[in-house]
């Protein structure tokens, strides 16, 4: 029995260490974790989801979105660009001198010895920080999701399978409700080979009363319900719009840094 | 061993009505998941169709058929080869058997609350820990009773020698109710904050998924090859060796790279997935030295096949899991069907298999009438072996045609799924043949339970009467 007991005490060594690196160490290490400044701003990060989104988030656990769709978006690194701010007094000759030049992809030496190149010329140029991996070119998120994202994420949705594109970035790419709603009623409507299944459920069919209502879907051509008949959305499907649209997680942060395009007002 | 054979006997039949209940309801859920899964699959092939009621999205069907695989056949099935296990390695008869009949019984209530709760949309979104809590509470209860119990037989064992299947299955019965209560805790009752709660589902799903089921099945493998083979297993220090290597390098990993953490969580998970290879190259050892060459029985289809299958199965599932924490290979593989293919591989090629060997050796001996289809068996066998390698194999090399049109972005995300399709549609066949192999195994334990609880009533019966005949004769 001397024997057992030190099997025992052992083996309740081993899980005690594996329960202290997994569980309480990152509670330690995140458990208090609170906003975070966003670079060369004074916003802060992330913002607490409106009551509605946070419901959606309740309709994505409760179908199991994750089960095929993602919400980490991965990136290889980082590189620069070099952007032309302004092609100074000789412009010809600045974009004969792009043309020449690779301006994309760069290590920093690479971008400083274009920058200097273009300066030599009289033109002026900015030095982008932008994120690089198959991911980002997919156009699904500026930068790789981190820890930040999901401070306020009650539950932490982050998934495993990408059989459905990865979301962390979905409020973004595809800000249209409408789009959404079609997409869930009926994916085929606006993606032809889709592979996620319609989630009619989540609406409801019914006869049009004295108007159409202002909630009904358009939809396209062959998902059209008989006719006299609407399709509108359950609070469901709204709250899981909501959520949907509010996932952007697009600025920088001191971990996840990257030059945040501006776009000048008109 | 010097008991004679009454003791042997007497020590399988205290073990009966417990394994019944624990393995009757292990089948029913084992070809309830199967099912489930078939069902899961088949979405891939007509999404259109499953549109209009909840329970028929792939969101619900496959969490569900993998925790009915994982908590309703795994778990039970495993606890009961170690009661048994324990009371003949101990030589010593099951006491109090109505401790782990009512737990196992509330075992299956929870798993059925558990499953119901995932169709009505109460899961929780965790991998592995999908159970809303009435199901995960009953879970922990009666686990708790069941291992206390097994615990119990064993401390009080008769022979008090340890065997390395002891070690295993020691420790495997003191991992769960760790892990589980935690994992419950933190994420279901008090939730932690952020992506705590996906870490720690993480850890727990690696260390139920992986050790838990790694520990049972080399545990129970451990008990049955040499007894199989006729040799001794070879050798005790290899055995311990790869015991605590496993056990300290599996438990520390589960966070897969990229994820979004601090990085020294998936670097420290990667580190231990490699160090994996150290228990791997013991246990092929072992398994070669115990087992090849050996004069002992010969592997006919029947359990020695099972248990020698599952322990191939668990070295090609260990070494898939390594080969994803390579660098490499990971970046290949990560969000595709590759991770799939392993887990599966470990559920149902090693951990299941192992378990069919080891019931359909221990039921006839514990309940004393033999199976009723003898020759089922075989075909059950090669029915599963054929459905896993099909299953694993398309999605496996699916996983990684995936992979690499995902990590080519001039290749349209569209036909990276498209691209799955084919190898989706062969899974499913494999699917098939196992919801097959899943009916056979269940035939044969429900008709088996039928024709005890047949046999109770005759003994009731005669007891009823024959008291009466002599009263007659008597008078």
């Amino acid at each position: 029995m001397k024997n057992g007991f030190v099997i025992f005490l052992a083996a309740f060594a081993m899980i005690f260490t594996s329960w202290s690196a997994f569980v309480l160490g990152p509670q330690l290490q995140l458990g208090r974790e609170k906003q975070v400044p966003v670079l060369n701003s004074t916003e802060v990060y992330p913002r607490s989801r409106h009551g509605e989104a946070n419901q959606g988030l309740q309709v994505y656990r409760a179908n199991g979105c994750a089960a095929c769709h993602t919400e980490q978006v991965q990136q290889d690194g980082v590189a620069c660009e070099v952007v032309l701010s302004s092609a100074g007094k000789n412009p010809a000759a600045i974009s004969n001198l792009l043309a020449t030049l690779n301006l994309r992809g760069l290590s920093q030496a690479d971008a400083q010895a274009v920058s200097d190149k273009i300066a030599a010329g009289g033109g002026k140029v900015e030095t982008h920080i932008v994120a690089v991996g198959p991911d980002i070119a997919r156009g699904w998120g500026l930068r790789h999701s981190v820890a930040e994202d999901f401070l306020y994420d009650n539950v932490v949705q982050l998934g495993s399978l990408r059989i459905g594109p990865d979301l962390a970035g979905v409020g973004t790419r595809l800000p249209d409700a409408n789009w959404q709603l079609l997409h869930l009623y009926a994916p085929k409507s606006v993606v032809k080979d889709s592979l996620m299944p319609p989630f009619r459920y989540l609406f409801e069919t019914r006869k049009i009363g004295d108007a159409p209502s202002a909630d009904a879907l358009n939809l396209p051509q062959g998902f059209t319900p008989p006719a006299g008949y609407e399709v509108v959305p359950k609070p469901e499907a709204k709250e899981l719009v909501a959520y949907l649209l509010s996932l952007h997680a697009d600025v920088p942060l001191y971990d996840a840094p990257f030059t945040p395009v501006v776009v000048a007002k008109p | 061993m010097t008991v004679n054979e009454t003791q042997t006997n007497k020590i399988d039949a205290s073990c009966r009505v417990p394994l019944l209940v624990l393995f009757g309801g292990a089948a029913a859920w084992l070809v309830v998941g199967s099912l489930l899964a078939l069902l899961a699959s088949l979405t891939f092939h007509m999404p259109d169709k499953f549109g209009d009621c909840p329970w028929g999205t792939y969101g619900h069907l496959q969490p569900a058929a993998d925790d009915a695989l994982l908590y309703g056949f795994c778990i039970p099935a495993g606890l009961g080869v170690a009661l048994w296990i324990f009371a003949r390695l101990g030589q010593t008869p099951l006491r109090g058997a109505l401790v782990p009949v009512v737990a196992a019984h509330l075992w299956h209530l929870g798993v059925l609350v558990g499953l119901v709760g995932i169709f009505v949309g109460d899961s929780t979104g965790f991998a592995w820990l999908e159970f809303p809590r009435g199901g995960s509470a009953l879970l922990f209860f009666s686990y708790l009773l069941l291992g206390l119990w097994a615990l119990m037989n064993f401390s009080g064992r008769r022979d008090s020698g340890m065997f390395p299947s002891h070690w295993f299955l020691v420790a495997a019965l003191f991992l769960f109710p760790w892990i589980y209560s935690a994992a419950n805790i933190l994420i279901v009752g008090w939730p932690v904050r952020g992506v705590v709660q996906a870490v720690i589902a993480w850890w727990f799903g690696n260390n139920l998924v992986f050790v838990w089921t790694s520990l049972v099945g080399l545990g129970t493998a451990f008990y049955f090859l040499p007894k199989f083979s006729g040799r001794p297993l070879q050798t005790y220090f290899y055995a311990l060796f790869a015991f605590w290597t496993l056990l300290f390098f599996g438990s520390m990993r589960g966070v897969p790279s990229g994820a979004p953490v601090p990085a020294w969580l998936p670097t420290l998970s990667s580190l231990n997935s490699l160090m994996l290879i150290i228990p791997v190259i013991a246990i092929v050892i072992i398994g070669w030295k115990t087992v090849v060459g050996a004069a002992g029985q010969e592997c006919k289809g029947g359990s020695f096949c099972m248990v020698k299958f599952g322990f191939v199965a668990f070295i090609l599932s260990a070494l898939l899991l390594i080969a994803q924490s390579c660098p490499v290979i990971g970046r290949l593989t990560q969000f595709t069907w590759f991770g799939p293919a392993q887990t599966q591989l470990q559920l149902y090629g090693f951990f299941a298999i192992t378990m069919f060997g080891a019931i359909y050796h221990i039921l006839p001996r514990a309940v004393g009438i033999e199976f009723a289809f003898p020759k089922l068996i075989r075909v059950q066998h090669w029915l599963a072996m054929l459905g896993i390698f099909i299953l694993v194999a398309s999605l496996a090399v699916g996983g990684v045609e995936q992979g690499m049109k995902l990590n080519d972005p001039a290749v349209a995300f569209g036909d990276s799924t498209k691209a799955m399709l084919m190898f989706l549609r062969v899974s499913t066949t494999g699917l098939l043949f196992i919801l097959l192999a899943n009916l056979l195994f269940a035939l044969n334990i429900f008709v088996m339970i039928l024709a005890w609880k047949w046999s109770l009533v005759k003994t009731v019966f005669a007891f009823v009467i024959s008291p009466l005949n002599k009263a007659e004769v008597k008078a």
